[in-house]
């Protein structure tokens, strides 16, 4: 059962996936629709991001002083300056360990 | 005109940064996995047939929390539709394949590696073999994916929680959008879909993964009307 289950959800992403690149022709799109798609990376990541920040494993929210929130603001800084995705990795993962293991 | 080769090889190193959040992700979710009691091998099947990290963990959640396996299957639909839109964008420079490679190429998609490739594909429009970026940056992307998840099913419950390495995940997102924050239109649509996200944690099937991007693409045509 959770064998069937995992395939037919791996069949569901497949079409997620293909769908809009080898079924849907793209000049049923208009240009509204492709000049609001060129916001797709910036509409679709922060729900990623927020709720991996802001959220715990509880589902519940984090307290204002939680050190994700330290990580994520050093990582923002370190990111839009170096514009290096290691260094806006590793500087965000450390800050966060820091406050975490020495305070 | 860059040749096949050296377009597949800017798709690899556009996302290998990448890995260091991809691979502690991989560690992560192949260790949840064995923890919640499922056997390694359906596991690691996840990997190649559903290939989707955060719907791949949610989806062993659900089952081992006693959800029925329909909402565990609609959970991994919905957080996965996300695809629909990166599959839009990515429609528009990939056209021209044929419709067999169109099916395998789709394979492949995933969000860090449509985000590097689309980036590549917007300064690059006129380049003849762009779908090669998309092989490197997907490909190299599979590949540490099943290695990692596989080392995170060896590991089991070797892999300290303490260390909190799924914080890579958002970090890695952040990498990808932080040079749009000089771009007003592009904050304001960011911060839709992070408060929406908020807002709609918890929606049903996780169902906020979706909901907010529409919303933040609702308010991307209201701003786009504006600026005319």
């Amino acid at each position: 059962m959770t064998w069937l289950s995992i395939i037919i959800a791996g069949i569901i992403t497949y079409f997620m996936r293909m769908t809009m690149v080898a079924l849907v022709d793209r000049d049923l799109l208009g240009e509204r629709v492709k000049a609001v798609l060129a916001y797709v990376p910036s509409a679709v990541f922060p729900a990623i991001i927020f709720p991996g920040i802001f959220i715990n494993d509880y589902g519940t929210f984090i307290e204002m002083n939680d050190p994700k929130i330290f990580g994520a603001i050093v990582a923002i800084l370190v990111g839009y300056f170096s514009r290096n995705v290691i260094a806006t990795i590793i500087s965000g993962l450390f800050s966060y360990w820091i406050i975490i293991f020495l305070l | 005109m860059l040749s096949k080769k050296q377009i597949f090889s800017k798709g690899i190193l556009a996302v290998a940064p990448h890995m260091f959040s991809v691979i502690p992700f991989g560690i992560v979710c192949g260790a949840i996995g064995i923890e919640l009691g499922f056997s390694p091998v359906l596991v690691y099947a996840m990997s190649i047939i559903i290939f989707g990290g955060a719907s791949q963990i949610v989806f062993l959640q659900l089952l081992s929390g006693g959800a029925s396996a329909l909402i565990a299957v609609t959970s991994v639909g919905v957080i996965n539709s996300r695809h629909l839109l990166y599959g839009a964008v990515l429609s528009e420079y990939l056209e021209k394949l044929s419709f067999i490679k169109k099916l395998l190429i789709s394979y492949l998609v995933v969000d860090q590696g449509f985000a590097e490739s689309n980036k590549f594909f917007q300064k690059n429009k006129n380049e003849t073999h762009l779908h090669y970026h998309l092989l490197g940056s997907g490909g190299t992307l599979w590949v540490c994916w099943q290695i990692s998840t596989l080392a995170g099913i060896i590991l089991g419950s070797f892999v300290p929680e303490e260390l909190g390495l799924k914080f890579a995940v958002p970090l890695t997102f952040i990498a990808i959008v932080v040079q749009d924050i000089k771009k007003l239109d592009h904050v304001i649509v960011m911060i839709t879909c992070g408060l929406s996200s908020l807002l709609f944690f918890d929606a049903p099937f996780k169902s906020y993964i979706i909901i907010s991007p529409i919303i933040a693409l609702f308010v991307a045509a209201l701003v786009l009307r504006l600026k005319k």
